[in-house]
């Protein structure tokens, strides 16, 4: 039904930082962490809708800007003990461009 | 080929060194570690809950042999060592074997102090210190009746208090007339003893043992007065002595403990001592905590790193005895140059007393109600002043005035419904309920489990009683070392020492070479980094935009949808038609939903999407306006009042005072946000007196004022000095800031910085020692060269044009 969608190249998005992908969906943050692993989820915080995109990330966690949440980038679970979980969207990256399947 | 490491001793202090260096350097060295009980480490203070049948052996082992068989380490148990050989660095085993060391570790402890009377030598007569002990008196009070225990301390009356659980009709003798005398003062001792006689414990106080008599076994003791009385068990817990026969008969110098220094090393540098056999700075412990903090230390020269000193510990105690609340902490004896502040309560069993010297606690003791131990522990500890407390500092912390929610005087007697954190809306139910089903011990644990205390951390001294009313004596103050986050081991203060002294200047450096635990740290201790590298290297450390928090990431306020709010620089919140005339068309045009005027007196645009703030920021550039830091942790307004230049009792421009205190400070990054005032009279319209920074006009000059804080807790400002003249204000201004930003930890606004270090040292740094207030305010004027830069128009221009624009739209 859905196809990759090119969505730009991994350069794009600084280490340990993100971008948003506007989308019919609501908006996607894109995330880099420091080994170049690209993760995709929804733009919203399980708790309170925070961007998570806006969020620091360390490791392969991003924390939510509003209420200091943790957010496991690959799962989209938050650590424990909070409780929820952050819609994950499949990117996958072919010679430095990043794919996304909506 | 790996170093070889030996720990002699195999008991917590040794093998706790052991679990901090495998933290550190786990394959660093080959460990072997010599034992000569026959057990895996086990947890000796739990000892007398295990002769009270509270607890079982295999409850108190800390590391079973599997620990050891995992980490590779070598067990010897049953084995004592005989000889150290320094010069062949050798130890020999008692059955003559013997081992290489590259490095060793005596862990020797302490055993109980025997008197030398005659008889001492009795069967059935016994010390308190191991699991062999409590064997033995399990054994004796299941055949016999009569129990004498000598010495009325710590020990004594816990191994009392056991053997009566276990029905043996107990003596205690002591020869002294207050029990716990190290401990207690006379009236608190004598609260306690009326307490355990209750509980049936009888004792012979001012008696000094003779004699012990019997065939083969111990029949009777007799004292010196001529006394005598049947006594079927004698344990002797009068002391103890630490064990340093093996590292004198080494040549080791040793006094009363094998003598270290701050690094635990003992004269022969390869050798060091950690525990009950270690006597630093003069002082040898029995307690557990500062065995810890001295096996973090050793472990962490051990691993190599050379960053930890050891510099003694303050102590403080609970009687392990349950139904029995006591606590006691520090000096608490008086003399000259002490007070004490006294409350005495003999209906209900109260009894509290605080010693204070230089308006420090340096000592307390708590009978009956013991919830403000950890508190009155923790002033002390911290070094706070208690000058504003000391009316109120006996009723405890909840008198305090913790904005509130402090009219409940009693924890047990609060309510389950009672909102304890305003903040995240938990009640105390919620708290006690949490620390009951996950089994939580610590504040931090609370913190992550209920939310508790998690935001701006006002009641966390609550939580912090509820856990201690909760979990009881099992309950862990905060530890005195606080690290920064899980990440790392180190404090703000070590880490930020050893930057500056290592010339590290980049967060990876300070990372890789303070061996933090995570790849790239976390959410707190990478803003921490970032600042203290700022401060450290200003001009030279280049900012590390990814370990900002969102608003100093993009200098606007993140709401709670995601939207930004946007102030523009007011300098001393002083505008003009134009000015307001820009900000309404601008409103206009980008169609802002809402706009305030804020508490700083400055001009806040709502609800503006990230992608519109590069636009709105050239837009008000051009109109002259530039960034207001409404975000930082930064100087954030000078905010005035109208002065001299209009009112009527206005004695000085207190306008043209702000607009040059803000034109000096504006942009200067701070440990957390910085807030100034001026007031033009001591009318005081500007509120001067709960900022960081105040300035009040008087007739002859000006008054600054520091610490204040109209916040969580309300904090009127010190009066640090008056002064006449508007360069001196600015000087003295910049230097406070700049001590503030040089010393304080990161997020620690002034008020509490002030409070932990004291006004006395403020006035040292700034008044005192002129040249030095020059020294800082020359280095805040250097490094504002460098953060003076209008951030919003550097983005307009474009710069981080991807911190700002989505990377894609995605049409289907």
């Amino acid at each position: 039904m859905s196809d990759w969608i090119e969505i730009g190249h991994i350069d794009d998005i600084p280490r340990l930082g993100s971008r948003v992908v506007k989308s019919k969906a609501g908006d996607i943050a894109i995330f880099r962490t420091a080994q170049d692993k690209i993760h995709a989820l929804l733009d919203k915080c399980p708790h309170k809708g925070g961007p998570l995109s806006q969020g620091i990330v360390h490791g392969d966690q991003v924390t939510c800007p509003l209420h200091d949440w943790k957010i496991q980038l690959a799962s989209g679970e938050a650590v424990a003990p909070d409780e929820g979980c952050a819609r994950t969207y499949r990117v996958r990256v072919k010679a430095g461009t990043i794919f996304l399947m909506l | 080929m790996k170093e070889k490491l030996v720990l002699i001793g195999n008991g917590m202090a040794g093998i706790r060194t052991l679990e901090e260096l495998l933290k550190l350097a786990p394959d660093l060295y080959d460990i072997t570690v010599f034992g000569d009980e026959p057990h895996g480490n086990y947890n000796r203070i739990l000892l007398s809950p295990v002769l009270a049948a509270e607890k079982t052996i295999d409850d108190i082992i800390l590391n079973d042999r599997q620990w050891y068989a995992d980490n590779n380490i070598m067990l010897h148990t049953g084995m004592r060592i005989t000889k150290i050989n320094r010069g062949q660095r050798t130890i020999t085993a008692e059955d003559g074997t013997e081992t290489t060391y590259d490095r060793l570790i005596i862990s020797t402890g302490s055993s109980p102090f025997i008197i030398p009377v005659p008889g001492s030598e009795l069967e059935g007569v016994i010390g308190f210190r191991d699991i062999q002990d409590v064997d033995e008196m399990l054994d004796a009070a299941s055949k016999y009746k009569k129990a004498v225990v000598i010495g009325g301390g710590l020990l004594g009356l816990e191994a009392a208090d056991g053997l009566v659980k276990q029905g043996m009709d107990v003596t205690v003798v002591h020869l002294e007339n207050t029990l716990m005398e190290r401990q207690l003062d006379s009236a608190a001792g004598a609260l306690l003893k009326s307490s355990l006689e209750e509980r049936g414990l009888k004792f012979l106080m001012e008696h000094q043992t003779e004699a012990l008599l019997g065939d083969k076994r111990v029949e009777q003791i007799c004292f010196s007065n001529g006394l005598q009385i049947p006594a079927d068990l004698v344990v002797m817990a009068v002391g103890i002595r630490p064990n340093i026969e093996l590292a004198q008969s080494a040549g080791i110098h040793s006094e009363r403990g094998i003598v270290v220094n701050d690094t635990l090393q003992t004269y022969d540098p390869r050798i060091y001592a950690v525990g009950e056999c270690a006597q630093h700075r003069n002082i040898t412990y029995g307690l557990v905590a500062p065995l810890f903090e001295q096996a973090k230390v050793a472990a962490n020269q051990l691993a190599q790193l050379g960053i930890s000193y050891y510099k003694g510990s303050i102590t403080s105690t609970k009687l392990k005895v349950s139904g029995i609340d006591l606590f006691s902490a520090g000096d608490f004896q008086q003399s000259d140059d002490t007070e004490e502040l006294l409350y005495q309560d003999p209906g209900r069993g109260v009894y509290k007393k605080v010693v204070i010297r230089n308006n420090r606690i340096i000592g307390s003791v708590l009978y009956g109600d013991t919830l403000d131990g950890p508190w009155y522990f923790q002033l002390m500890r911290d070094g706070i002043d208690i000058t504003e407390m000391r009316e109120k500092l006996l009723f405890g912390q909840v008198s305090i005035g913790d904005s509130g929610h402090s009219a409940t005087d009693h924890i047990s007697a609060m309510p389950d419904d009672a909102e304890v954190c305003g903040c995240n809306g938990v009640c105390k139910g919620d708290i006690v309920n949490a620390i009951i089903d996950k089994g939580l011990f610590t504040l931090d644990e609370v913190k992550l489990h209920t939310k508790a205390a998690a935001s701006c951390g006002s009641c966390a001294g609550v939580v912090e009683q509820i856990l201690a009313s909760t979990v009881g004596s099992d309950f862990t103050i905060s530890p005195a070392k606080k690290p920064i986050c899980g990440c790392t081991e180190y404090t703000h203060d070590e880490v930020r020492a050893t930057l500056v002294k290592y010339e590290l200047k980049e967060i990876r450096a300070v990372m890789d070479f303070m061996e933090w635990k995570t790849p790239d740290g976390c959410s707190k201790c990478r803003p921490a980094l970032n600042y203290y590298l700022l401060c450290a290297w200003p001009g030279e450390y280049v900012d590390d935009a990814r370990s900002r928090f969102i608003n100093e990431r993009v200098h606007a306020n993140i709401q709670k949808d995601g939207t930004y709010s946007v102030i523009p620089q007011m300098k001393g919140g002083m505008t003009n038609a134009a000015e307001l005339r820009a900000i309404a068309d601008i409103a206009d045009k980008y169609a802002v939903p809402e706009m305030k005027v804020t508490g700083g007196q400055r001009i806040d645009l709502f609800g503006l999407k990230k992608e519109q703030l590069p636009a709105i920021w050239a837009d008000l550039n051009a109109a002259g306006m530039i960034s207001g830091h409404a975000y930082g942790k930064s100087l954030r307004t000078v905010k005035s009042c109208i002065g001299s230049r209009w009112c009527r009792f206005g004695t000085q421009d207190s306008v043209t005072m702000a607009v040059k205190l803000e034109e000096m400070s504006w942009g200067s990054w701070t440990p957390h946000k910085f807030k100034m005032a001026v007031s033009g009279c001591p009318r005081n319209c500007a509120e001067a007196t709960i900022k960081d920074l105040g300035v009040v006009g008087i007739d002859s000059g000006w008054e600054l004022h520091i610490g204040g804080n109209g916040g969580i807790k309300v904090r009127a400002t010190d009066l640090l000095c008056k002064v006449q003249t508007e360069a001196e204000v600015l000087e003295y201004a910049a230097a406070f800031m700049q001590l503030y930003r040089e010393e304080a930890h990161y997020l620690d606004r002034t008020a509490p910085w002030i409070e932990r270090v004291g006004l006395t040292y403020i006035k040292q740094c700034l008044i005192e020692d002129g040249d030095g207030r020059k020294r800082l305010a020359e280095r805040f004027l250097l490094s504002q060269k460098y953060a003076q830069i209008d951030p919003w128009r550097a983005r307009a221009e474009g710069k981080e044009a991807h911190e700002f624009a989505p990377m894609i739209e995605v049409v289907d």
